[in-house]
């Protein structure tokens, strides 16, 4: 019974199989059964639905709307910032720096593990309470385990005259606001 | 009275109502004990038979089936304690601490929960050492040793996803520390995060998230690797332990079929 059912031998189609088949030219090396075919549809099929499964699973886990605080953070007038004064807004997790070149903000995040750092103003210095990494009033580091300076946000004034800071929008360092 | 009771109890073995749902049917031969075990769906993940001297103290310290005690209570308790916990920024801290000082035993299951999660972390670790340096993990258990490790990760994942939900100062800074190691791994480590806490920062989708994650999702995998875990064990054959009287330098790895207390 099995012997009689000839088995094709089947080759994988080779490049260019899909341009002969466009043109109507038939391919003797693409043979395959009835079931086989419907083998390997039904593997692509499964195929494909896993692969949107993967990517509806990812979109359906990204929020595409975030009930968070704005990033824009309005700091206030410039003139409650006194002159060489690092000032630490907790809620936003920001320093307002009022320096001698003018006003930045930095991130006051530690680089580290996302501990809030704290404004130190006896030793003129940045520390994160958690694992000791301490940063100079520019946001470079001094010492421990953090591995980046804490970064420079973007500062403007707007035209109520406040101090406004985009915390998701890093800038390059040195970048200071005159008001 | 006891003849009594035994009577009573010797009938209703008998009768038609046991024997569909116990299907070993009445009896008490060694060979019905065996069926009993093989043909219960709970007791079937287990060998039949097991010697004597591996179910003693000194053979696995019983540091096994203590972490599966273990994990048995924090389900019953960790359900027990759902009833009374909202998920929710305003109401998690306070749903705890009504917990602890109005809900009748809450406190007693609270802490139950809590120090069977502590004991659960350290016995599975315990067990891990003990199987490792009993030279347990050789073939043919290597695969369960893998089985082994991936509970241990579970493990370790329900317990800092449990320590979310308090939503107290130490929660919530393990979390955002513990979120950013999780943002560290190459490329895709921001997805990871945003994905763990479905925002950018530890707020009311992060509880939630951990919420579901901690009593839903890793308990069904947990379980789901438990059983094939004991399973495992009947298949690899039986419990182990080195054979007795052995000088320690001649333990060798050993096929399935020579190795001691092979039931297969």
């Amino acid at each position: 019974m099995a012997d009689e059912v000839k088995k094709k031998v089947v080759e994988p189609p080779g490049p260019g199989d899909a341009q002969l088949w466009r043109m109507g030219v038939e391919d003797e090396r693409i043979n395959w059964s009835r079931r086989q075919f419907f083998v390997k549809l039904g593997t692509a099929s499964i195929a494909v639905a896993g692969l949107g499964t993967v990517v509806f699973a990812y979109q359906f886990l990204s929020p595409n709307v975030l009930y968070e605080p704005s990033l824009v953070v309005n700091a206030g007038k410039p003139q409650g910032y006194p002159p060489d004064s690092v000032t630490l807004d907790v809620a936003n997790r920001i320093y307002i720096v009022h320096s001698t070149e003018g006003f930045y903000a930095l991130d006051a995040v530690c680089t580290h593990l996302g501990c809030v750092t704290a404004w130190k103003p006896e030793q003129h210095i940045i520390a994160c309470p958690c694992h000791g990494s301490k940063f100079n009033p520019d946001g470079t580091k001094i010492e421990g385990p953090a591995p980046k300076p804490l970064p420079w946000k973007r500062v403007w004034v707007s035209d109520e005259g406040n101090l406004m800071v985009d915390r998701g929008a890093d800038v390059a360092v040195r970048q200071y606001v005159r008001v | 009275m006891a003849n009594k009771i035994q009577s009573y109890w010797d009938r209703l073995r008998a009768s038609r109502v046991w024997s569909s749902v116990f299907r070993s049917g009445p009896g008490g031969s060694r060979l019905h004990d065996a069926l009993a075990v093989q043909q219960n769906v709970f007791l079937h993940l287990f060998s039949v038979k097991a010697r004597k001297r591996l179910l003693g103290f000194s053979a696995t310290w019983y540091l096994g089936a203590l972490t599966f005690a273990a994990f048995l209570i924090l389900v019953i308790t960790g359900v027990l304690l759902m009833l009374y916990y909202h998920p929710s920024v305003p109401q998690a801290y306070n749903d705890m601490k009504d917990l602890q000082f109005v809900v009748s035993s809450g406190v007693f299951l609270r802490n139950l929960h809590r120090w069977s999660a502590h004991a659960m972390v350290l016995l599975v670790f315990a067990h891990m050492c003990k199987v490792f340096y009993r030279g347990a993990y050789r073939p043919p258990r290597e695969f369960n040793w893998v089985i082994g490790v991936i509970l241990l990760l579970i493990t370790l994942l329900l317990s800092y996803t449990g320590y979310l939900l308090p939503w107290d100062q130490l929660a919530f800074w393990a979390v955002t520390v513990g979120s950013n190691i999780a943002s560290a791994v190459p490329i895709a480590g921001k997805h990871i995060r945003f994905l763990l806490l479905g925002g950018n920062q530890v707020n009311a989708n992060a509880l939630l998230r951990f919420y579901v994650l901690h009593c839903v999702i890793l308990p069904i995998v947990a379980t789901f690797f438990i059983a094939i875990h004991f399973w495992r064990i009947r298949k690899d054959g039986g419990l182990y332990a080195p054979p007795p009287n052995v000088v320690a330098d001649d333990i060798q790895p050993k096929s399935a079929a020579a190795s001691e207390g092979t039931l297969r």
